[in-house]
């Protein structure tokens, strides 16, 4: 199958020509935010007050960076396990995010918010965080700086490889993988 | 036999390369299993989930940057013979600080949090360890380090089974665990399984079995047996590598045993991703 470019900020007519299975590479503009960040962003929602970032299409990558060394742009970065931010994505959703790069499982509700919001998961390879910060140009802190490997940055890819797990139609690539391979 | 005198400023030199080397160097056993998996998978995506997985192991060594950005917490068994006099100072603080220095100076995140049920504050240099140390005959000190991830620990499971459940039930436990954990601990996974013993102890056991390299056959060929088994079937569930759908979910089984009360039938599966850091050193 061939690679699908895509880029950020994502709209819902790219979002709704993603299917379960493509296999992407992304360039543009993601952000990182795992669980702690999260938590901060929807507490910012619900008080009304101004996000670190546009939610506007937005992609954001669950993922904490190890420390880089003198003169690279990251550490090692490679994806965390997505369902510790289930209770918060579909708010996000619901405020404009439509893409988010993980590993793992979601819950019923993420899956039934990206249909109803238009809005895709795609997973990178766990464990291959060394290889993944190689598709990672550009690097710049944005909110939370004291939160470390937990703050939120905004990082700019370049041909970014995931696998597109939830489209916005329903599907699930972890389910139909699974069935397909599954001798009992 | 005389008693020999050991700085535990060696046990922190110790401890601080591996931090560091486990984190750097996929260690060849695990290395070689993943490039067997690669072969034995059928799915296509399976396959270039393996290939990305043996490119970012080259990475990760050539670079000296991590294999995976979480680098874990830092499990240590100590076995330290009874000949040993350990001098200098406090063996669980040379441990620690060797966690510190490995974690700073080798550009490792810090991924331990303190006052885990509220505050969640990092501690900033990844202490402390968890440390198992256990005294053993002989004038040798040997430290196993592991390097252990949060994403796969959360999917361990630990089932105090009725004796009447037999095998069947041990075997339904750790299938109902993987099953469950899907593509969330970063398949290919390797299961470490601890039988027996206590609610405490079981759990070390699970521990401990993790700690072998891949390939290696149990000693005891009934539980080698069982290790087969319980492979075979878990690579059954269809997961794959990376839960895309594959025949390789599992890498390999460990199951390390003792005997348990009339009462209990204590089981512990603890599920590591393919990134199964793990070193040994003697001192």
């Amino acid at each position: 199958m061939a690679t699908k470019k895509i880029t950020t900020p994502l709209t819902d007519e790219v979002v709704r020509g993603l299917r379960a299975g493509d296999e992407v590479e992304i360039t543009g503009v993601i952000y990182q935010a795992r669980d702690s960040a999260h938590k901060r962003i929807v507490a910012l929602i619900e008080s009304g007050d101004p996000l670190p970032f546009d939610m506007q299409g937005a992609v954001i990558y669950y993922m904490g960076p190890s420390p880089a060394r003198p003169g690279k742009v990251i550490g090692s970065a490679g994806p965390t396990t997505s369902g510790r931010m289930d209770v918060y994505a579909p708010t996000l959703m619901a405020h404009g995010l439509k893409g988010m790069i993980g590993k793992g499982l979601r819950t019923p509700e993420v899956k039934a918010a990206m249909r109803e919001h238009t809005a895709v998961y795609l997973a990178a390879t766990g464990g291959a965080g060394a290889l993944l910060a190689q598709r990672i140009v550009g690097n710049e802190t944005i909110a939370w700086p004291e939160l470390g490997a937990e703050a939120v940055a905004r990082l700019e890819v370049r041909d970014f490889p995931a696998i597109v797990v939830n489209d916005c139609y329903g599907a699930d690539l972890y389910e139909e993988g699974r069935a397909r391979y599954a001798k009992s | 036999m005389a008693v020999r005198e050991l700085d535990v400023a060696a046990v922190t030199a110790a401890v601080k390369a591996m931090c560091m080397e486990v984190n750097y160097d996929l260690p060849d056993d695990v290395y070689e299993a993943l490039k067997a998996g690669k072969a034995a998978e059928e799915s296509a995506v399976g396959k270039a989930v393996f290939d990305q997985l043996v490119e970012n192991a080259d990475i990760a060594r050539r670079d000296r940057v991590p294999i995976c950005q979480d680098t874990g917490f830092a499990v240590i068994f100590a076995e330290v013979g009874q000949e040993v006099h350990l001098a200098g100072g406090d063996f669980a603080a040379a441990i620690n600080e060797g966690v510190r220095q490995g974690y700073g100076e080798g550009y490792l995140r810090k991924s331990i949090a303190e006052e885990p049920a509220q505050a969640r504050r990092n501690t900033r240099d990844n202490t402390p360890a968890v440390i198992h140390t256990n005294i053993v005959p002989g004038d040798k000190v040997t430290l196993t380090m592991m390097a252990k991830g949060g994403g796969a620990e959360n999917m361990s499971s630990l089932n105090m089974l009725k004796p009447s459940q037999g095998w069947a039930g041990m075997v339904q436990a750790v299938l109902d665990t993987v099953s469950k954990a899907g593509a969330n601990p970063c398949p290919p996974i390797v299961i470490g399984v601890g039988i027996g013993g206590t609610i405490d102890m079981v759990t070390v056991l699970a521990k401990k079995a993790l700690m072998r390299d891949i390939g290696s056959k149990h000693t005891d060929e009934r539980i080698a047996d069982m290790e087969t088994e319980l492979l075979e079937k878990i690579n059954a569930l269809g997961i794959g590598p990376q839960g895309l759908g594959g025949t390789q979910t599992c890498l390999a089984v460990f199951i390390e045993e003792m005997p348990c009360h009339i009462a209990s039938m204590p089981i512990a599966v603890n599920v590591q991703c393919h990134a199964q850091r793990h070193k040994t050193v003697t001192l």
